[in-house]
């Protein structure tokens, strides 16, 4: 079996004084794409912004490539290949859509690299190609959300994490959105994505955690939870 | 009509180092929202530097810009390590008290170190010399240097901020602290940076003023209430903003003249009857005060 590149131990988060996260344990393997769902609340963003450091555990082990990164400062945990792409309002937003994206590398020093990571991440959003020279803030929501993605791809992530990418996007694009995350894990992006619109991440992932105020309450492959009669009945309203 | 020519040229030249005197100012607002009290007397130790280098070496006070530029950026960056990162941490009546601390401690250093007497720099490449630039108009060589090299100062750090990956991150971070974190960029290694580069700016001002200027531990404050009311004026974090803000306030300066010039044209007895130059300093902060009631954000405010 391919070991774990990130591995998260029984982490406990709390936020303002409140346990937020009591208890999680997860991992994801190298070219796996592993969601976490749940509803409003569960605490799927705090698992993420835990692992990031910036919403430090105050119990719990966290494990990336072997190695302890709690207690590490974000931008350590950046620099070691581990990428979050936040919500959409932490573009810069007077600088241009390609500043933004070099912003995205800039843990390289490889100019060519870098080079490359852009043009790919035009291939992948040929809309931020078009709008490279203006302002994110000009960017519609699609676009922006494209463009906190695209920005993630930059530094080669060995990770990426994703949150809440469908947030406040029309259907059509939460269609298009998750197309695009389900590419990117067929081009052999590991990808660690939260989200609320249950069903279309369960589809596109090779496995998923279902958490319930702070806790896992189940984990699974993608179909079994799709089958599972608890997650059709409280996510999928089905009977 | 050569003392409105005169007026307008010698305004726009001590404007141009006035914007160099805020620019760091308003590149540590911009970066962390706090107001740099001490910041004159960076300024006076720019100062101090180029006169004592130049006094004890020998070399001409403008060769020893490249010692206030490194002595800036050092106080800047071992001020933000020592002290400013943690005040940083306590609500803003801490920050606002804890620079003007900075301010007394600096000041009063400077009294025991170099005495509280007046001090000029009187030789130098340029010290004593002018020249005629057409219209009657007579520049003193040291203004004009220190004009020429402030812009030269101030357009090499609009470079490093805005042509460089580096002064991108910075920009970044001050746009969006935690955005720029998960970039992979330390906030502390920027903030450090940013009060370097503010030091090394002021400092690189002091050292131009000195030609023409006389140094005391008590330069600072007026200096200091300058930059503010460039850096109100021009929008606070604002780089090109203290730009054009120190060009105006430069022409601030010189109401004297402009009272001088419209007393001979009108042939206005009480206005040749009442000398401005006494009152040179209080058009500026007028205008600041001005600027504060009716444009808080600035003529050119970019952050809000």
């Amino acid at each position: 079996m391919i070991p774990a590149i990130l591995e998260v131990k029984d982490i406990k988060v709390r936020y303002s004084g409140l346990p937020v996260v009591q208890g999680v344990s997860l991992e994801v393997r190298r070219g796996e794409a592993v969601c976490i769902v749940g509803a409003n609340g569960a605490g799927k963003s705090t698992v993420l912004r835990a692992i990031m450091g910036s919403q430090p555990p105050f119990e719990g082990e966290i494990l990336f490539d072997g190695r302890p990164v709690r207690g590490l400062r974000t931008e350590a945990v950046v620099r070691l290949g581990l990428v979050y792409v936040p919500e959409e309002k932490m573009l810069f937003r007077p600088l241009s859509v390609e500043e933004n994206l070099k912003l995205g590398a800039y843990t390289l020093s490889d100019a060519g690299r870098i080079a490359g990571n852009l043009d790919f991440v035009y291939d992948h959003f040929p809309r931020l190609l078009e709008r490279r020279k203006q302002p994110a803030s000009t960017l519609s929501g699609g676009e922006q959300q494209m463009a906190v993605i695209g920005r993630g791809l930059m530094s080669n992530p060995k990770v990426l994490m994703l949150d809440e990418p469908s947030l406040g996007l029309s259907p059509l694009l939460v269609h298009e959105l998750f197309d695009t995350i389900s590419k990117l894990k067929e081009e052999g992006i590991t990808i660690l994505l939260v989200e609320q619109n249950v069903r279309e991440a369960l589809e596109i992932c090779n496995r998923g955690y279902v958490l319930q105020t702070g806790r896992v309450v189940q984990e699974g492959t993608g179909a079994e939870l799709l089958e599972s009669d608890t997650i059709r009945k409280a996510y999928l309203g089905l009977g | 009509m050569d003392i409105l020519a005169g007026s307008v040229a010698a305004g726009l030249l001590i404007g141009l180092v006035f914007a160099l005197v805020a620019l760091g100012l308003t590149i540590i607002f911009g970066m962390m929202d706090i107001v740099n009290f001490a910041h004159g007397e960076f300024l006076m130790i720019g100062m101090y530097t180029a006169l004592l280098t130049s006094q004890t070496t020998g070399i001409d006070p403008l060769a020893a810009l490249p010692v206030a530029a490194l002595v800036g950026f050092l106080l800047g960056v071992c001020c933000y390590f020592g002290f400013v990162k943690y005040l940083l941490r306590g609500p803003m009546v801490a920050q606002l008290l804890g620079t003007f601390g900075l301010m007394l401690l600096l000041r009063n250093l400077a009294l025991l170190f170099f005495g509280s007497e007046d001090r000029t720099i009187h030789e130098g490449l340029l010290v004593g010399q002018s020249f005629e630039i057409g219209m009657g108009i007579v520049i003193p060589a040291t203004k004009l240097a220190a004009a020429v090299l402030a812009v030269v100062a101030f357009v090499g750090t609009w470079l490093l901020m805005n042509r460089t990956k580096l002064g991108r991150a910075m920009t970044a971070t001050a746009l969006n602290r935690q955005g720029a974190r998960y970039m992979g960029i330390s906030t502390e290694r920027m903030n450090a940076l940013a009060w370097g580069i503010g030091g090394a700016t002021v400092t690189v001002a002091g050292a131009l003023l000195v030609n023409f200027w006389s140094v005391t531990p008590f330069v600072g404050l007026l200096f200091t209430m300058i930059a503010f009311a460039i850096v109100a004026l021009g929008g606070f974090g604002s780089v090109p903003g203290a730009f054009f803000a120190g060009l105006l306030v430069g022409l601030i300066t010189e109401i004297p003249g402009f009272w001088d010039f419209f007393a001979y044209i009108t042939g206005s007895s009480w206005m040749s009857g009442i000398s401005m130059t006494p009152f040179k300093y209080t058009w500026v902060y007028l205008a600041y005060f001005l600027i504060m009631i009716f444009r808080p954000r600035g003529l050119f405010g970019w952050k809000s």
